[in-house]
């Protein structure tokens, strides 16, 4: 395997709409930013990949337009996941280990505020026997809470500090769309959104877009000081139907930490997709995450949840985060589908 | 490259306007077993998926890849969705094989499917974005102007789209699965038939259908343990443009270009008329034929139309295109140019059935989407490369 | 009891859609019955419709620019048969036409001609609707019409025939 390092990664300010730029302007700006940050001129990057969905942008062929933002002339080799930009991220480290490429641009955008999310995202559901139902993401969410609820060992306190933690962490990214000082016990008092998930309990919609630039070996080394090394690298899924698997764990996830080859002892911090505060609780087991981790210091996706962004941002935030303290290991991990389904597990390394 | 990859499995649906008989599992099941029986491999041997779809407004739903993964035998793999507009068959199929080059994969299912008939694709397409110009009149009315600077620009006879019709829709009727079958058809029938987005006819056209293609991607290793021939994939490339700027040739796109001398520089083919034997490209009016094989350096600007015409790409000219009868005879959107890239396989192969070309031993699976602007294409070889 | 075979379920999502900085001043101005594109400070390029980027070089456009409302036919297609979202009765022509002043043609409708007329290098000029009915759209022009001007030579459209 080559080694591939994450050399630079730009992101949006993450808001509850963006109303003043169009999704190709809010590409260009992050794609322009980490092109200067990576070293590696604009014309010397090999391959290009990114993430986005139709049924966010609210018309087919969305990710078209997107091309237009990459000064795309002469033209580039270029690729398109409909899946959140860690996916797109994935297949850009796959380009760049068969050799085709030595660097590439990955980048993801998500205006969710231009639908009504949770609606949306019923669209997502086996069009069969559960779209139908109109069961809508937060109500799925919370189904799978309530399971974690009855299997013990964990209550709505512990998810109100997941909030509270993420907020104050949230405070220090200027990225952050939701960030503050806030109480446990005021949090409790709050009615339940959908029980037994209460508003805190669940991440807000965000628009935004983020952009990574990974490249190979030497182009690394050269492009710039402190490449930030992926040293695993794996993604898993599991079955669609709630009623098919324990929705208490996350087995996906595990599998896809130990190809990753994740070792938590040896972990500085990690950046979690956790959209809703019980899912890092199952995640943290899934992965085997002691107490003492430093979990989403960028505050996570309870601070902005960008559909199709938040994923590859956990990864940028991660390495961005361990180049800055200038050594060690971090975990950066993406999920997309209902209720945790598809995971994907990144391992980090600053030297 | 980490190792060499080789299709060992080729499967497809039979395409029709609705597959009323399956669900969106079904349709996919019908073609990823075929591929997996043709591999003699079963659902435990795939160690992954590589998915590819159209826009998810064709079927209603977001995503699909992951309501249908399970019944794909995803459970517990890695499964990715790609999504390049038409050109995407083509994409995903490149996908797949890269997790085999690139040493991550020894077994790759890819699967590409659409089926409009689930929803509506007319309406998908219509959606009106305010602040922007209405399309005009729909793929036609978009593809059909940059043919009438075809026909200008290179002054070739006003019947060489008929003539491509014909030999795509004969070409068909030799292929079990296609979609639309016209026993008997003849010139006349298709110049007769009416102007649609003039100058494209009616007959001219390709369908809109319900299908899916499936393919197993496998390591070298893998592959000189089964029993049928592979395909060795000697080279893939991809290349992408903006739909539209000041001074682009949409009629001869510079992406297609350069897409195209990339895979030969990989591929150590320097003459790809006299190096490739068979073409399966996508061609969904039939005046993309001629464009196409200029664009691909089969022949001069604005000399294309003359392969056509003197018989070059017919089945048994010098170099046969569109054996299958191409996209104007099966138009599965998601899967039309998955089903380019297996036609080549399975030519190289000695597989291709009534519609074999003798010999053929490299072959060229080619798809475009968006305006022109994006395009895959692959060599596959009957030996490694 | 008989099988299932197919289950309809209707669905309706809603968006909103919000206009960039380029869109709005383009409709600002078009309901005022100016067509106002925008230039790409590196290659130079007039886009109309404005576009807040040039999607070429990638980059920002800058300086905004008047053109005119007459134009030339670069290429088109007679459309024969009906169309979801088109008002006409077929046949009718769809042109790609390159207004004076700008760089890149845009797909319309040509009216008050005989589609049997037109023709690549054809000279055409915008039909606006009464001004009592303007607002910020596209849909202020009707359509597209022969302008009487004389044709301009095939050559002369460079690279876009």
């Amino acid at each position: 395997m080559r080694d591939v390092a994450v050399l630079s990664f730009a992101q949006t300010p993450y808001k509850r709409r963006e109303a003043s730029r169009s999704e190709v302007e809010m590409v260009m700006a992050v794609v322009t930013e980490a092109i200067a940050d990576s070293g590696i001129p604009k014309g010397a990057i090999g391959f290009t990949c990114s993430g986005s969905s139709d049924y966010i942008a609210g018309q087919a062929f969305a990710f078209v337009g997107a091309v237009d933002a990459l000064g795309a002339w002469p033209p580039i080799s270029e690729s398109h996941v409909e899946m959140d930009g860690a996916w797109a991220l994935y297949e850009a480290w796959v380009k760049i280990q068969c050799g085709a490429a030595d660097s590439a641009l990955v980048f993801a955008f998500g205006r969710s505020s231009m639908g009504r999310l949770p609606e949306t995202l019923t669209m997502q559901l086996d069009p069969y026997t559960l779209a139908p139902l109109g069961i809508d993401a937060v109500s799925l969410a919370a189904l799978q809470a309530r399971s974690l609820l009855d299997r013990g060992g964990v209550t709505e306190r512990d998810w109100a500090e997941i909030a509270v933690r993420s907020r104050r962490d949230a405070m220090a990214n200027p990225f952050a769309q939701l960030r503050g000082e806030s109480e446990v016990d005021k949090l409790l008092a709050e009615p339940y959104l959908v029980s037994p998930l209460r508003k805190h309990d669940c991440p807000p919609i965000s628009d935004g877009a983020a952009a990574v630039v990974i490249a190979a070996d030497d182009v690394a080394r050269r492009a710039g000081p402190r490449p930030v090394w992926i040293r695993g690298i794996d993604h898993r899924i599991e079955p669609h139907q709630p009623g098919v698997r324990d929705l208490t764990r996350s087995p996906s996830t595990s599998l896809a930490g130990r190809k990753a080859g994740a070792v938590p002892e040896r972990l500085e911090l990690a950046e979690l997709h956790a959209p809703f505060t019980h899912q890092e609780w199952i995640l943290r087991e899934a992965l085997g995450l002691g107490e003492g981790l430093r979990i989403n210091p960028s505050g996570g996706a309870l601070a902005a949840n960008p559909m199709m962004v938040a994923g590859l941002a956990r990864i940028g935030e991660a390495a961005q985060r361990i180049r800055e303290s200038g050594s060690g290991l971090a975990l950066a991990h993406a999920t997309q589908g209902h209720c945790l389904q598809q995971n994907l597990v990144c391992v980090l390394e600053a030297e | 490259m980490a190792q060499r990859c080789a299709v060992t499995g080729v499967g497809q649906t039979r395409h029709d306007n609705k597959r009323i008989d399956v669900s969106q599992f079904g349709l996919v099941r019908e073609a990823a077993i075929r591929a997996l029986e043709d591999a003699e491999l079963t659902w435990s041997d795939i160690d992954a998926l590589v998915i590819g779809k159209a826009p998810d407004l064709f079927e209603g739903v977001m995503m699909p890849e992951l309501f249908l993964a399970e019944a794909l035998g995803g459970t517990g793999k890695p499964m990715l969705r790609v999504h390049t507009a038409g050109s995407v068959g083509g994409a995903t199929a490149i996908v797949a094989a890269s997790l085999v080059e690139a040493g991550v994969h020894e077994r790759v299912l890819t699967v590409s499917y659409e089926k409009q008939s689930e929803s509506n694709a007319m309406w998908a397409l219509s959606i009106r974005v305010p602040f922007q110009q209405a399309v005009v009149a729909g793929a036609g009315g978009f593809f059909a102007p940059l043919i009438r600077s075809y026909m200008r620009r290179s002054g070739a006879p006003e019947d060489t789209g008929i003539r491509v019709a014909l030999k795509d829709r004969r070409n068909a009727l030799k292929n079990p699965y296609a979609h639309l079958r016209f026993p008997d058809i003849t010139f006349e029938q298709i110049a007769d038939s009416p102007m649609l987005w003039d100058p494209i006819r009616y007959l001219e056209t390709c369908p809109s259908s319900d299908g899916a293609c499936a393919m197993v991607l496998a390591s070298e290793s893998v592959a000189k343990r089964a029993r049928r021939t592979p395909a060795w994939v000697h080279a893939t490339a991809m290349r992408s443009e903006p739909t539209q700027f000041a001074g682009r040739d949409q009629v001869n796109p510079q992406a297609g270009k350069d897409c195209a001398k990339d895979l030969y520089a990989k591929a150590g083919i320097s003459d790809p008329r006299r190096e490739i034997d068979c073409a399966e490209i996508y061609v969904p009016f039939s005046w993309f034929e001629p464009m196409w094989l200029e664009n691909l350096g089969f022949a001069d600007d604005r000399e294309g139309w003359r392969m056509t015409y003197e018989g070059v790409t017919a089945l048994d000219g010098d170099l046969p295109v569109n054996m299958s009868g191409g996209v104007l005879s099966s138009n599965p959107i998601g899967a039309s140019g998955m089903l380019r890239f297996a036609e080549a396989a399975n030519q190289v192969r000695g597989l291709a059935g009534e519609h074999q070309i003798q010999g053929a031993q490299r072959a060229l699976g080619h798809a475009y989407g968006g305006g022109s602007q994006y395009f895959s294409m692959w060599i596959v070889g009957s030996e490694p490369r | 009891m008989k099988p299932v075979t197919s289950i309809e379920t209707p669905t309706r999502l809603e968006y909103e859609f919000t206009a960039s900085g380029a869109q709005a001043e383009f409709l600002e101005n078009i309901a005022r019955g100016r067509l106002v594109g925008k230039r790409c400070p590196r290659c130079e390029k007039v886009y109309v419709p404005a576009r807040g980027n040039c999607p070429r070089c990638g980059i920002a456009t800058s300086d905004s620019v008047d053109v005119s409302d007459h134009g030339t036919v670069t290429t088109f297609c007679i459309v024969r048969v009906p169309s979801q979202n088109i008002e006409l009765d077929p046949p009718y022509c769809a042109a790609n036409v390159l207004l004076d002043g700008s760089d890149m043609p845009f797909i319309t409708l040509l009216g008050e001609c005989e589609v049997e007329d037109v023709r690549i290098g054809m000279r055409v000029e915008a039909v606006w609707k009464p001004k009592q009915e303007w607002g910020p759209t596209f849909e202020n022009i009707r359509h597209f019409r022969p302008s009487g001007e004389p044709d301009v030579p095939v050559e002369k459209l460079g690279a876009w025939v």
